[in-house]
């Protein structure tokens, strides 16, 4: 399977009368999406915002995180059993709007919303700062469930990426990446010589608010299984989640997960990239045997070396992180696993809810507790009012200066378990 | 900008005093003087600091009076008073490297002085010092010691000027058992790919977070008769009164909650609901038995199946709360609930 991702760098995006997309500048006319938006309704009412990186502004509570791309050629459509049909994507050619973000908000669903801060101390932690974000901000109708309203903002955003990924179809990209996955007979032939290495990811699916979908499936449903590393290049997986912010997988780290950008830059030189196997986590306790058990068995089967295996939150999704690493180490399959800590504000607690001696080769995102100062922004989008509630936050979080003190927990991405980010531990 | 002022500590041998033969040498100040390796922190300081004294002290004079000695040391540092203090390298010198640590702890303790020494990672004062002070890995002899002040000197200048400390592996010191955040030249899927190419090559790779020794509780043996026990209620789903009336976090839970359900016979919406972010608080709020099963206890309390319902229940949030807090949490819970002749407990989690 091979598909040509071709980036159009998105420079700038502004309101205007007319939407379009013209020398890498978004011009977008709101009142074109909000009828998008509110088709939904338990949506009451939607507003639409631009923050770009070294402004004075601060997004919360941040829910997902989407790159608006399109299809231009091959089957299906980006967000297959979403917002498109369920062919199997991965394939022919895929424009994204490189450099920018559709970031939705709204009132608070569980306690679990993010912060974007687009400068100053908190931008360092976040990959969002650094993206052209148009925000949309959701309000439900009074009376809506929080999971209710949690799906519809969640298909909204899609839907309006979709939309705005559209504007791309007929640009000219200013880069284009091929990335090109064979069967296993042909790979196996043509790179004999190289380590046969597999990407494990790990999707939360711990359930009431901690949601992926896969094709439209909700992972909880699923048995491990294996896609290709395009597929999630086109939305095959996206998120339905509200765990801690620092280290749920927004859409758009799905959509440009940087392992699996890693492991294709080695691909066919160091090493040999078969397969992109995901599993859920899920909570009952039968259900980590059966797909740890599962997971192994798919690298036994795949003839795998090594794999490096990627978590998505912590405390409960410790245990299936551990199981899976001990479990494939036991089929002789190398393993690197990659997590983030809960070592406390002191930094003196154990980082993990679960170990093993199997998990010898850990990559960390660094200590979710450490706790740090957000000055305060010169203008909010969304609302400060759950500031003192989301996860990482405390009754003293919001001071009288306006500044926030909190742990990273609170910060979108900044401990991500799929290694997008520098950020480390020792 | 003001020098910063540097004490520095060494051994009979780095003083060219003289070797195991000189090691009951007593202890000795040289204000005002630079000796041995203090030359070469010298040269790397520049504009920056300096060097204002010297302490000697035989490695056996200093074990053998540990107390007195070390007395008189603070003393003198307390009078000349630097901004910092520098101890050895002791490299794998075991009594001079217990001396060095004992100098630097002190120093910081008794005085509040930052201090810094340097020691080969098997040398005996490493387990005794690495929680207090910063030590800096070195080489185990003398050889590495244009290396060794390589990585103290910048070390010792962030110490005197109060700037903040970076992780171990960032500035050259042993690990002190405490997680430090940095931020790596690359990203963490870049780090993984090349670990995992070293490990299926066997070339050697660091982990980043090594296993911890997991701390296992075996369970207590069963309650012989449950209808005489009084149960007991504790849950880390973070059930509270409603309006969360101690504030226990949504997550990473500073302090757990007792609350009395003398009279109570069901958890309703109105009276309570969970403060824990960690899980859609839907159903947890609509009735709050689902997680403390108030509702079922108190049932088999009137059918005499259990003794009695204890009074009290204890109650945290377990989202993202550090193992050492919690380990608190239970230490103490524990302790009121022994002291009121709890017999046995129902945990419950999310």
């Amino acid at each position: 399977m091979k598909l040509t991702l071709g980036k159009i760098f998105i420079q700038d995006i502004v309101f205007s009368d007319e939407t379009r997309l013209e020398s890498g500048v978004l011009h977008v006319n709101p009142a074109q999406y909000e009828q998008l938006v509110l088709s939904d309704d338990k949506i009451s009412s939607v507003s639409f915002d631009i923050a770009k990186p070294g402004e004075s502004v601060r997004i919360t509570p941040v829910k997902d995180v989407i790159e608006p791309r399109v299809k231009v050629e091959g089957p299906g459509g980006i967000f297959p059993g979403m917002v498109a049909g369920v062919e199997t994507v991965g394939s022919g050619r895929t424009h994204a709007l490189s450099g920018m973000a559709l970031v939705t908000a709204g009132p608070i669903v569980g306690f679990q919303e993010g912060i974007i801060d687009m400068s100053g101390p908190g931008a360092a932690y976040t990959p969002f700062s650094q993206t052209l974000n148009l925000v949309m901000v959701c309000t439900p109708k009074d009376g809506i469930e929080a999971h209710e309203y949690e799906r519809a903002v969640r298909m909204a955003g899609f839907r309006v990426a979709a939309a705005i990924g559209e504007l791309g179809r007929d640009v000219e990209p200013d880069e284009e990446i091929e990335y090109e996955t064979l069967n296993f007979v042909e790979d196996l032939h043509l790179f004999f010589d190289l380590p046969r290495v597999g990407y494990v990811q790990m999707l939360q699916s711990q359930g009431l608010l901690h949601d992926t979908y896969v094709y439209g499936v909700d992972a909880k449903q699923i048995l491990p299984t294996i896609l290709y590393p395009t597929e999630s290049m086109d939305g095959a997986i996206v998120s339905g989640n509200c765990v801690s912010a620092c280290d749920k997988n927004p859409t758009y780290i799905h959509q440009n997960n940087s392992v699996i950008a890693d492991l294709y830059a080695e691909h066919g030189k160091t090493l040999n990239f078969v397969a992109h196997i995901i599993t859920n986590e899920n909570v009952y306790l039968a259900d980590k045997e059966r797909s740890s058990n599962q997971t192994a068995k798919l690298c036994r089967m795949l003839g795998l070396d090594g794999v490096i295996i990627s978590q998505e939150g912590f405390g409960n999704p410790d245990t299936d992180l551990i199981m899976n690493c001990k479990k494939i180490e036991a089929e002789g399959v190398k393993t690197v696993i990659i997590t983030d800590e809960y070592a406390g504000r002191d930094g003196k607690s154990q980082s993990l809810a679960d170990a093993d001696v199997a998990a010898d080769a850990v990559v960390t995102g660094g200590n979710a507790n450490q706790v740090i100062t957000l000055p305060k922004m010169d203008k909010v989008i969304g609302t400060l009012d759950y500031v003192n509630k989301i996860a990482g936050a405390s009754v003293d979080t919001l001071q009288e200066d306006g500044s926030l003190v909190v742990e990273l927990q609170v910060i979108t991405g900044a401990t991500n378990e799929t290694g997008f980010n520098k950020l480390s531990a020792r | 900008m003001k020098k910063i002022t540097v004490l520095h500590y060494i051994n009979q041998f780095f003083a060219q005093i003289g070797g195991e033969e000189q090691a009951d040498h007593p202890v000795e100040f040289f204000e005002g003087e630079v000796k041995g390796p203090g030359l070469a922190f010298m040269q790397l300081f520049g504009d920056e600091a300096e060097i204002v004294g010297t302490i000697v002290c035989g490695d056996s004079y200093f074990n053998e009076r540990h107390d007195e000695t070390l007395d008189a040391i603070i003393e003198f540092v307390d009078r000349i008073h630097p901004d910092l203090v520098i101890a050895g390298p002791a490299f794998n010198a075991g009594r001079y490297g217990v001396a060095c640590g004992a100098v630097a702890a002190g120093v910081q303790e008794r005085l509040g002085i930052p201090a810094l020494t340097g020691m080969y990672v098997e040398n005996p004062g490493v387990d005794l010092y690495k929680d207090k002070v910063l030590i800096v890995s070195t080489k185990n002899s003398a050889a590495g010691m244009r290396a060794a002040v390589k990585l103290m000197a910048p070390l010792a200048l962030k110490l005197g000027r109060g700037d903040a400390i970076g992780a171990s592996c960032e500035e050259g010191y042993i690990s002190q058992g405490v997680r430090v955040n940095f931020f790596e030249k690359q990203r963490g899927s870049k780090r993984a790919v090349d670990m995992l190419l070293a490990k299926l090559s066997g070339k050697p790779f660091t982990t980043e977070y090594p296993m911890p020794d997991f701390d296992r509780v075996d369970p207590q043996p069963a309650v012989k008769d449950v209808s005489k026990a009084t149960i007991a209620l504790v849950t880390s789903g973070g059930i509270v009164p409603k309006g969360n009336p101690d504030f226990i976090e949504s997550s990473s839970a500073s302090h757990f909650g007792e609350y009395d359900i003398t009279g109570v016979d069901e958890l309703t919406s109105e009276g309570y609901e969970t403060a824990h972010g960690g899980y859609d608080p839907t159903y947890a709020n609509q009735d709050a038995d689902r997680v403390l099963p108030v509702d079922v206890l108190r049932q088999m309390e009137r059918e005499g199946v259990i003794g009695k319902l204890h009074n009290k229940f204890y109650t945290t949030v377990g989202n993202g709360t550090a193992v050492a807090s919690a380990k608190a949490f239970g230490a103490e819970i524990g302790k009121r609930l022994v002291g009121d002749g709890v017999d046995a407990v129902i945990l419950t989690s999310t």
